[in-house]
């Protein structure tokens, strides 16, 4: 119980000061690096209470795809090197108040969410998948995931399909200087474009116009 | 404060929560690390729900995780390509020069 209290502190203190970091530091590929550690210690989080295959896909789809696709970005667009201030005085600052205001305002009230289920603990009883302690968890997620939850996992693919699609057509430059292969010219092209039949006269030959 | 229980974590998942706020507010860099902010956000959603699930035995909360996890891949991919699309067009992706809508 006490190494598990330790561990908890540790993972939720490397979290909470690298989200931090990931808001307040100067540099955006720093920026990127923190989040990458707070995926981590979320997911060493995840491993810890017996959510191991989440914690396996966090660190697999969002450190392994997501964090390293903003990376790319970050790099691509050589905003690194940007001066980057984070409270710029020289311009009307009126947001930050009222930002730090409205962000108080849901930090008390997601505390005071969790005390009233302390108070209220049976508050929601109906359990509707139990876990099964004697299968692991990566084995009853998938018994769920591909019967109950058949038409959401497609659903899902939809959504990365549509997302994929959308990413192409707006990065998809069209250059005009280049020769492409148009498949649509090359299909639709007939003969009566390409062969001409003349009739020749004998001893006068064709006049070709070049 | 030894025995860690659901109140911890759902302390935890409203701290990230809180900072992801605070980090759209206050920016006034370039628009990636908003989208990392929400990134930072829907961490600390995912904390919240696999804490429910492990803490009342329910694995429904884990496989919404899953399906939230898709969302986000799906929404970091998008965002990243317009804004390689608006630095295409506009030079930049400060969050202070971008105001073309006059919002």
């Amino acid at each position: 119980m006490i190494a598990h209290a330790i561990f908890f502190y540790i993972f939720a203190f490397v979290a909470i000061v690298a989200a931090i970091m990931v808001t307040v530091s100067k540099n955006t590929v720093h920026s990127v690096f923190f989040l990458i550690l707070d995926f981590i210690s979320v997911s060493c989080l995840f491993i810890m209470i017996g959510a191991e295959f989440l914690g396996m896909m966090m660190l697999i789809v969002y450190v392994g795809a997501v964090a390293v696709l903003f990376l790319f970005v970050v790099m691509m667009l050589n905003v690194a090197q940007q001066n980057n201030q984070l409270i710029n005085l020289n311009k009307n600052f009126t947001h930050i108040p009222v930002g730090l205001i409205i962000s108080l305002i849901i930090f008390f009230e997601l505390i005071i969410v969790i005390g009233g289920w302390k108070f209220k603990p049976d508050l929601v009883t109906s359990v509707s998948l139990l876990i099964d302690q004697n299968n692991t968890n990566t084995h009853s997620i998938g018994q769920v995931l591909y019967t109950d939850y058949i038409h959401v996992f497609q659903l899902s693919g939809m959504i990365l399909l549509v997302a994929m699609i959308g990413a192409i057509v707006l990065t998809f430059r069209h250059r005009s200087g280049l020769k492409r292969q148009s498949y649509f010219k090359q299909i639709s092209r007939e003969r009566i474009d390409a062969v001409e039949l003349i009739d020749t006269e004998s001893n006068k030959g064709v006049k070709i116009d070049d | 404060m030894i025995d860690i229980g659901l109140g911890h974590y759902l302390t935890l998942g409203a701290i990230i929560f809180t900072i992801g706020i605070v980090g759209i507010f206050l920016n006034r860099k370039n628009v990636i690390v908003i989208l990392m902010s929400i990134e930072l956000i829907l961490l600390a959603v995912n904390i919240n729900l696999v804490s429910f699930s492990i803490f009342l035995n329910d694995l429904t909360g884990q496989i919404f995780t899953l399906f939230i996890l898709t969302v986000a891949a799906a929404e970091a991919a998008i965002g990243l390509a317009i804004i390689v699309v608006y630095y295409r067009n506009s030079g930049t992706i400060r969050v202070e020069e971008i105001d073309k809508l006059k919002g």
